[in-house]
């Protein structure tokens, strides 16, 4: 029997190394020509968002507005389109494992959200190509992007190529209830200077009974949030970026990240805030839901907790359970201050962290030149004063803004004191290892660990993520 | 499980009444038996073996699910399963596996299952139906479903554990992560070594049970001189399979999400989490795959070893 098994191993052996080859690179050839003149035409979108759920606005425009609206568009050119709408409500960071491996199968959705920065991850990996290589000249020459400014058209650029349409940019602020400021002895028109007077207003909090001071996002299933809610915002009132663009290096263990890990010590090994919701698997939404009952001090977000957490409006099914009637008299916003007075990025006072998620077409779509038409629909003036009446946010066009910010304090106030202070993320294919072991290290911090052990941790996983300690930085 | 054809003549004269060297049961002849069984054979082949080898393959890759090794996966050698080895999280996560797979299948699952079907043996027929349903539901009902109950239970603002226990703020799934999934696993797997243990013991005869009695032996007494003896196998084979079920238990994650700090990351949640969260390494989450199927075999290896050595 013996020599039958060995045959049977190497026959098996051999079949594997020759499906070996199916391991390799998604190869897309991309024709923007096909099916050009095709009349009936079906297409799908795809974006992390279902209707009655998370961002319930958005994906009632797209069912609402934008499907009927671009089907009837295409009517009246005698083309029959089907659009259908393909929802999720799903944490980000499953939502873009699904996106890669649709992308990499080729079953995508022809039109799909995806945040920029996962931009670098997906262009490496050939799931995403540029526009001008999808579409061609219909793309290049639209006439949105005069619309579009160059800092948010960055947002889905990579390597000075645009793979998609933005759809807006964010900034991060402090939000705090201003009725237990007022219990605290703090006035309603706070504005920390300092990392100190955070911690001086979350002292105060402490004593008011029932209340947890101070939420800043940490720990790993926060995801995303902590790295652009928590560390990075902390990371520039440093004044450090955490990718220096010319040198080519991510920070490591230097005195700046200690220094970021030290505040978080302060406030969750010091009782400013709740370890515990840090480590929950839904803490970020229970922090969203004990900030909506006037349990948290402050918080640090983006607009989308002001426009899709605690928007005052019950009825709409945008907010649901987090919806604060009274949020425009008892939420209150400032900006993040630098570690200490000017010593944020470009010496700046104060700092910010902002992003922007973007449509994308997928490489295998049938009917580019379609798939591109619904895309500029949705980029439209007509489309996005459509959205921005759900619910008012930063578009990316400038037209569109002029028109729906001033009706909204904070979006006011993000856009013309947040924005100009701000920094990006990097679109580096690295990024989003580099934001796991960020969020690592605040997860050891939160657990107890000592910043110092902390930062160690994080400079070696930082190594195997970035390829090599060539690529840190640790002075 | 046969015995393996071996030259021990105590074997020899078990089965004197087939002659040894007759494999040919069936008259059928070596190519026709063949044809008969290639079908399963091709079915394992596609199914297991080369999945298996895949794996393999793939854990000696560099690859990952986006950026630049997605597109071009580089040939790394040994290095995934040498890294694997000495990965902290691997150790801890094996560890965890362990202390999972022992007290919530070998110890409870068995324990439990064996006392509902040894108490309720001999109750009313309403009483073991009821028994049954209830046991059973745990365990027919969709894993998340089941989850999502469990989550409701354990919530630590408005879990119904904490409204009995009036514990409000206590949250369980943190601070006891793994006691947790450990009694869910309790809870949600028993019905099978119930089941398996009711049907074991109607076969042990109520003729020798009666001889104990009379003979004055108490209930422990026959339970390990009489029943115990009896229904071996039957231990065995279920702790072969819950111990193999358990180890690529996959619920947990559903639970506790492999937290608090990896605090319950089973060998499974490890795997998912490493193959396509984060950095979504493909190559190296198939190493550790590689090394859960190893460690599986071995197990399964050990426990056939018990078998047959019940056997003589």
């Amino acid at each position: 029997m013996r020599p039958r098994v060995g045959a049977i191993v190497a026959c098996a052996t051999a079949a594997t190394l020759l499906l070996a080859g199916c391991v390799s690179g998604k190869k897309t050839k991309t024709d923007p020509t096909k099916n050009t003149s095709a009349k009936n035409v079906s297409l799908t979108i795809s974006a992390n968002d279902i209707v009655g759920g998370k961002n319930a606005a958005e994906a009632d425009w797209i069912t609402k507005d934008v499907i009927p609206g671009f089907v009837a568009m295409e009517k009246a050119k005698g083309v029959t389109a089907k659009v259908s709408f393909v929802g999720a409500g799903v944490d980000d960071e499953k939502y873009k494992t699904k996106l890669e491996l649709n992308l990499r199968t080729g079953k995508a959705s022809d039109v799909f959200a995806a945040d920029g920065i996962w931009l670098g991850e997906l262009a490496t990996a050939g799931y995403v190509k540029p526009l001008s290589q999808v579409v061609g000249n219909a793309a290049t020459s639209w006439d949105g992007w005069a619309q579009i400014s160059n800092t948010v058209q960055q947002n889905l650029t990579y390597q000075g190529q645009l793979y998609g349409v933005p759809n807006g940019t964010d900034g991060r602020v402090i939000y705090f209830n201003k009725k237990l400021f007022a219990q605290a002895g703090l006035p309603a028109d706070w504005q920390p200077k300092s990392w100190d007077d955070i911690l001086a207003a979350g002292q105060k909090l402490k004593k008011v009974s029932g209340v947890n001071p101070i939420q800043i996002d940490a720990g790993t299933p926060m995801g995303e949030a902590t790295t652009a809610q928590g560390f990075l915002p902390l990371l520039a009132g440093t004044g450090q970026p955490l990718f220096d663009a010319t040198s080519k290096k991510w920070q490591g263990a230097t005195p700046q990240v200690t220094a970021v890990l030290d505040f978080y010590r302060k406030i969750y090994q010091g009782g400013l805030g709740d370890p515990k919701l840090q480590q929950d698997q839904a803490g970020r939404d229970q922090s969203f839901a004990e900030f909506s009952k006037g349990k948290i001090g402050m918080l640090v977000e983006g607009d989308y907790f002001w426009r899709s957490i605690i928007c005052p409006d019950k009825s709409t099914t945008a907010c649901n359970t987090t919806a604060m009637p009274d949020r425009n008299t008892t939420v209150g916003y400032a900006l993040i201050p630098a570690e200490k007075p000017g010593s944020g990025v470009n010496g700046q006072d104060f700092v910010s962290v902002s992003g922007g998620t973007g449509w994308y077409l997928s490489p295998d779509t049938k009917y580019p030149q379609q798939a591109w038409e619904l895309l500029s629909y949705m980029g439209s003036l007509a489309a996005q004063t459509q959205l921005s009446k759900a619910q008012v946010r930063i578009s990316a066009r400038d037209d569109v803004n002029k028109t729906t910010l001033g009706n909204d304090p904070l979006l006011t106030f993000i856009a013309d004191k947040v924005l100009p202070i701000t920094v990006y993320r990097p679109s580096d294919e690295n990024y989003v290892a580099v934001s796991v072991a960020i969020q690592q290290a605040t997860a050891d911090v939160v657990a107890g660990k000592s910043p110092a052990s902390a930062a160690k941790t994080y400079q070696n996983s930082l190594e195997k993520a970035v390829g090599g300690s060539a690529h840190v930085q640790t002075g | 499980m046969a015995a393996p054809p071996t030259s021990r003549p105590v074997e020899a004269a078990a089965v004197v009444t087939r002659p040894r060297e007759d494999s040919d049961v069936a008259g059928l002849g070596r190519w026709r038996a063949g044809a008969f069984a290639a079908p399963a054979l091709v079915l394992v082949a596609i199914f297991l073996v080369f999945p298996a080898l895949w794996t393999l393959y793939l854990g000696l890759l560099d690859y990952s699910l986006g950026g630049t090794t997605a597109q071009s996966p580089q040939y790394v050698g040994l290095r995934n399963f040498s890294d694997a080895l000495s990965d902290p999280l691997f150790t801890k996560a094996l560890y965890l596996t362990l202390l999972y797979v022992g007290f919530s299948a070998v110890l409870g699952q068995n324990i439990l299952g064996f006392l509902l079907a040894w108490y309720f043996r001999t109750a009313p027929g309403w009483v073991r139906v009821i028994v049954n349903v209830l046991v059973l539901l745990a365990w027919i009902l969709p894993g998340s479903v089941v989850a999502f109950l469990w989550q409701a239970l354990l919530d630590r603002n408005n879990g119904t554990l904490n409204e009995i226990l009036h514990t409000t703020g206590t949250a369980w799934t943190i601070d006891h992560p793994m006691i947790v999934i450990i009694i869910f696993n309790i809870w949600r797997g028993t019905a099978f070594s119930m089941l398996l243990y009711s049907a074991a013991l109607s076969t042990v005869p109520s003729s020798h049970l009666e001889v104990a009695r009379l003979a004055g032996a108490r209930p422990w007494q026959q339970l390990r001189d009489v029943v115990l003896p009896t229904i071996r196998r039957h231990v065995l084979t279920n702790t072969l399979l819950i111990t193999l079920w358990t180890f690529n238990d996959f619920t947990p994650f559903l639970i506790t999400g492999g937290g608090p700090d990896n605090e319950s990351q089973t060998l499974p949640v490890f795997i998912y989490k490493t193959a396509l969260l984060g950095k979504q390494q493909l190559g190296y989450g198939s190493a550790f795959s590689l090394l859960l199927l190893v460690a599986n075999l071995i197990i399964a290896v050990i426990y056939i070893r018990f078998l047959r050595g019940s056997k003589r």
